[in-house]
């Protein structure tokens, strides 16, 4: 019998009836009275010295109060790079300022040089238009193989150079795994590009900003993942706003996949603008907009090679990676293809050697941050991929040479040549679970229905690990993080017994303000109903880092507990005083405070009420009140793993590739809502499948971004995806957090394009075609000319 | 600025308009019905589809002087007048067929379109039908088990759990 309230049960969200009936409060739906409206001017060329931008007639236009352009903000500070690295011959990496807006260059198409601010949407636009700007185009670089090319065009003149960093990971590494891979009986190697991808929340970007002259107070209502880090920016790095003063509040956000974590340029102009004039200012992008300026994901050229035993036993991996980190360095751009993807590239193998090389390239291109999976997904792709192209070259079956070197479980906590401790995990077992969900044992009889058809069947299987939780922050710090990686919990007992829990997590779709009630409601014994989530707003919630990285349960839901367990501390106390026992002899189970060996209790809301009415509380030895608050700084990060199996069908006239089955099976650990997992597991999957057949961001040599709309950039629709079969029953909790939990909301997006691009080249492969690889997009196009080539 | 006026989940409406201000626009700005969302500038994304004259409409791409004298049902008028959600709106709970919200008022509006004309779909009509309406989180799976529950189909088998 499947519970129906607590730790494992899938309530029905309790945020969908405000989504679902129009009641949803997201950032553009927020008007102020008197509120004007910003517009962007932005940059029709990749690479630009501005001249000149004459104001004037678009001052002149109707309803216009303000223009800013560059100079506004020469004063101010820039948008950092929130993670510091270190190049292999130890100087430090290169950071160009990031400006509010451009000034002297313009450095990506979109990159915003002017705004106006006027009484009406339609206005500010018009004025935009009236702007006389004088730029010289300059040669650009789109590619990050085209900016490290000799003479290539500078991104940023003062820096002399587009690379940003060349990191090795680890440099201690790398002789022995060049001597491995040099006196190996097999190598395999791999050249791929993961593809740049628009992350495409549906929301799009909107800021609004108030400012108060009577106390000097700001407010910004602004779409974001994490509004105290934006607070923190803002106020320590931009404007030099005191933090006491800036009320940063992400309202109902609509979806992020890593692209609204970090701050933007339009968050800190519309605060001026509601400073200059007095007045709300408010700007709400459109999708074009979106297209432009949005942090892109991905775009990694990689070369890897593994070297194996003829029997197929790993021996070493090396890669060789340029990441294109766009015009500018956004918040996590640094640590995004470093530690969050080199440190990944050993994946669930027990392989000796490895070594990782990247070089992180500046070019005239849009932002490039984390995006669903962030760095995990590129590190997988790399792995699963040469994996594949091994086994085929060695005659090995694809699951046999990874159940061969996969990390056994006795082998746990297993530190990795890269750095990494896994605490456990049983892939062995993930991957039993695959090949019963996915009827694997089946695939030959489909295969042949599907030839029967005329179509080409493959079978392509991946097997992933993650890193979730970033943590610990004394690790982070020494390996160049700018900020600490915990979270936070306030758990407010109300006096008739509701409770508040404010938390430092954001909520886009997650679904935390089911999820959290269900851990809290479990640990108290009470009604999950009485128990309410505060999010999203800084003058409510305790300081948090808020929601990336599939961090919210295993460290936000961590200091839930924290706070939790504070509170039931607390209460016992006033329980003992309650029944005149000794707090040693207070029991607490299913929400009822019991003095042992007697009849004597009192119920969790008796006590909270007391709290509140404490008239006969002796002051010296009992607070009044019930609140509690936690700060969680996790010991490690999580290692979420799981097995995916895709099975397509290739049209030989074509080259189309519809997918025909998509297995998941994946070890989050515990699970605290069964239904919430299901569904982050299939939009990743949709995502992922997404990446391999469809999407890719285009920038033309001139650094045009061809693929600036809908009509453009194919976004998976419902008729390009099946139904998903997906597993979690595999557990093994996480050794170090209070809920054993390991975060499943990238998975998706990290196993699948591997799973999918394997099944094609299987496909390809049992046609009698000689295809090792296509790069992604799968596009019908390509397929085709990889048969026909 | 041109008058219109038009019934809007049976409410009699009314405002000044500029001759390019798109029916998104005035239901949001105008009349305060932000349950309307705006989510691309070329038609493509849905999540601005409402009801006009009984057809599904992208909000977006049409001008609010043609929806003059037109009965317009957006979001806001679906659930019941006690707040009870309607079948298909239950149906997206039950079966969590939203994530972030923000395409949702557009899912349900094309899905009480589609379910009109074809009160049992298919799997395959469902995709299809939804070609103009995308959603970032949910990778579709519970949206199209949400609609197909939604007609009273037995969505159990679907897919393995």
């Amino acid at each position: 019998m499947p519970k129906d309230s607590g730790i494992g049960a899938s309530p029905k969200r309790r945020e969908d009836v405000r989504f679902l009936t129009g009641n949803g409060n997201y950032t553009d739906d927020i008007n102020l009275h008197g509120q004007a409206y910003a517009a962007f001017a932005r940059s029709n060329v990749a690479n630009g010295k501005i001249n000149s931008v004459d104001t004037s007639a678009a001052e002149a236009m109707p309803g216009v109060l303000a223009v800013f352009t560059g100079e506004d903000f020469v004063e101010v500070g820039g948008n950092p790079a929130g993670w510091y690295i270190e190049s292999r011959d130890g100087t430090p990496m290169k950071e160009p300022k990031r400006p509010v807006l451009a000034h002297g260059k313009v450095r990506h198409v979109g990159d915003a040089y002017a705004a106006v601010i006027a009484e009406t949407y339609e206005q500010a636009r018009d004025a935009v238009e009236a702007l006389e700007v004088d730029i010289d185009e300059l040669p650009a670089v789109a590619s990050s193989v085209a900016a490290l090319a000799e003479g290539a065009p500078l991104v940023h003149d003062e820096i002399e150079t587009n690379l940003c960093f060349d990191w090795g990971w680890i440099e201690d590494n790398r002789a022995a795994t060049d001597e491995a891979i040099k006196n190996a009986p097999h190598v395999t190697t791999l050249e791929l590009v993961n593809n740049r991808l628009v992350p495409n929340a549906m929301e799009p970007r909107a800021s609004t900003a108030n400012y108060n002259p009577g106390t000097g107070d700001y407010t910004l209502y602004t779409t974001s993942q994490n509004p105290h880090l934006t607070r923190l920016l803002i106020c320590a790095f931009v404007m030099g706003i005191p933090e006491n003063k800036l009320t940063v509040i992400a309202p109902d956000v609509g979806g992020g996949f890593g692209s609204k974590i970090y701050h933007y340029g339009e968050e800190a102009l519309v605060l001026a603008a509601a400073k200059k004039l007095g007045r709300p200012v408010k700007w709400t992008a459109d999708r074009s907009e979106s297209f432009l300026t949005d942090a892109h994901g991905r775009d990694h050229v990689t070369t890897i090679e593994l070297a194996t035993e003829t029997d197929g036993t790993f021996i070493a991996i090396r890669t060789s990676t340029l990441a294109n980190v766009g015009a500018y360095l956004s918040n996590f751009s640094t640590c995004v293809p470093t530690f969050l993807h080199g440190t990944l590239m050993a994946g669930n193998y027990a392989v000796p050697n490895v070594y990782v090389n990247l070089k992180a390239v500046i070019t005239n291109t849009a932002p490039v941050d984390a995006y669903r999976g962030a760095g995990r997904p590129e590190a997988t792709y790399s792995i699963e991929r040469v994996i594949d192209k091994c086994a085929r070259e060695l005659g090995i079956d694809p699951i046999a040479i990874r159940r061969k070197n996969f990390i056994k479980p006795d082998q746990f906590p297993y530190t990795t040549p890269v750095g990494l401790q896994y605490d456990t995990g049983d892939y062995d077992a993930v991957m039993d679970k695959l090949e019963e969900i996915g009827d694997l044992a089946g695939f030959p009889a489909r295969r042949a229905e599907s030839e029967a058809n005329g179509k080409i069947r493959g079978l392509g299987i991946n097997s992933y690990i993650e890193a979730c939780g970033i943590a610990p922050s004394n690790l982070v710090g020494v390996l160049g993080a700018r900020v600490g990686l915990y979270d936070a919990a306030t758990v407010r007992v109300n006096a008739t017994g509701t409770l508040a829990v404010m938390v430092g997590a954001h909520s886009h779709g997650q679904g935390h303000e089911t999820a959290f009630p269900q851990v809290v409601a479990e640990m108290l014994g009470i009604d999950e109903g009485l128990i309410e989530i505060v999010h999203g707003d800084t003058s409510k919630i305790p300081f948090g880092m808020g929601t990336y990285g599939s961090r919210s349960l295993a460290v936000c839901g961590s200091a839930v507990v924290r706070a939790t367990e504070k509170i039931i501390k607390k209460a016992t106390k006033i329980a003992a005083h309650m029944m005149e026992a000794s707090e040693a002899d207070i029991e607490f189970k299913d929400g009822q405070f019991s003095v042992t060996g007697t009849d004597k209790s009192v119920a969790f809301g008796e006590v909270a009420f007391k709290a509140y009415v404490p008239h006969d509380f002796p002051a010296e030895e009992l607070e009044p009140g019930l609140e509690e608050t936690a700060f969680y700084d996790p010991a490690n990060f999580t290692y979420p793993a799981g097995a995916y199996a895709c099975e397509v069908e290739v049209d030989p006239d074509t080259g189309k590739v519809s997918i025909e089955r998509f297995s998941a099976a994946d070890d989050f650990g515990n699970i605290i809502n069964p239904m919430i997992v299901d569904g982050q597991v299939h939009g990743g999957i949709g995502q992922g499948i997404g990446q391999a057949l469809l999407e890719g961001c285009v920038y033309d040599e001139d650094g045009q971004l061809l693929s600036a709309s809908y009509m453009d950039y194919a976004m998976p629709r419902a008729d390009d995806l099946p139904f998903y079969a997906v597993d979690h029953s595999c557990q093994t909790p996480c050794t170090h957090n209070p809920l054993g939990v390991k975060g499943c909301g990238e998975a998706g997006a990290i196993g699948s394009p591997p799973a999918v691009v394997n099944a094609v080249v299987d496909a390809l492969q049992s046609a009698g075609k000689d295809v090792t690889h296509i790069d992604m997009p799968l596009s019908p196009g390509r397929v085709w000319a990889a048969m026909n080539g | 600025m041109t008058k219109v006026s038009m019934t809007v989940n049976g409410t009699a409406a009314s405002g000044e308009v500029e001759g390019r201000t798109l029916l998104s626009s005035f239901l949001r700005e105008q009349l305060g019905l932000t349950g309307t969302h705006v989510g691309c500038d070329t038609s493509q994304c849905g999540a601005c589809v409402v009801h006009v004259d009984g057809k599904a409409v992208k909000s977006c791409t049409m001008l609010a002087a043609e929806a003059d004298g037109a009965e317009v049902a957006t979001i806001e008028g679906q659930a019941a007048a006690d707040g009870s959600l309607n079948a298909i709106q239950a149906a997206f709970q039950e079966h969590h067929g939203l994530q972030c919200g923000f395409c949702t008022p557009g899912m349900v509006m094309s899905a009480a379109a589609l379910l009109k004309d074809n009160p049992k779909p298919s799997e395959q009509d469902v995709r299809e039908y939804l070609e103009g309406n995308l959603c970032r989180c949910t990778g579709y799976h519970n949206i199209v088990k949400s609609i197909m529950a939604a007609s009273g189909q037995d969505v159990s088998a679907l897919a393995v759990e």
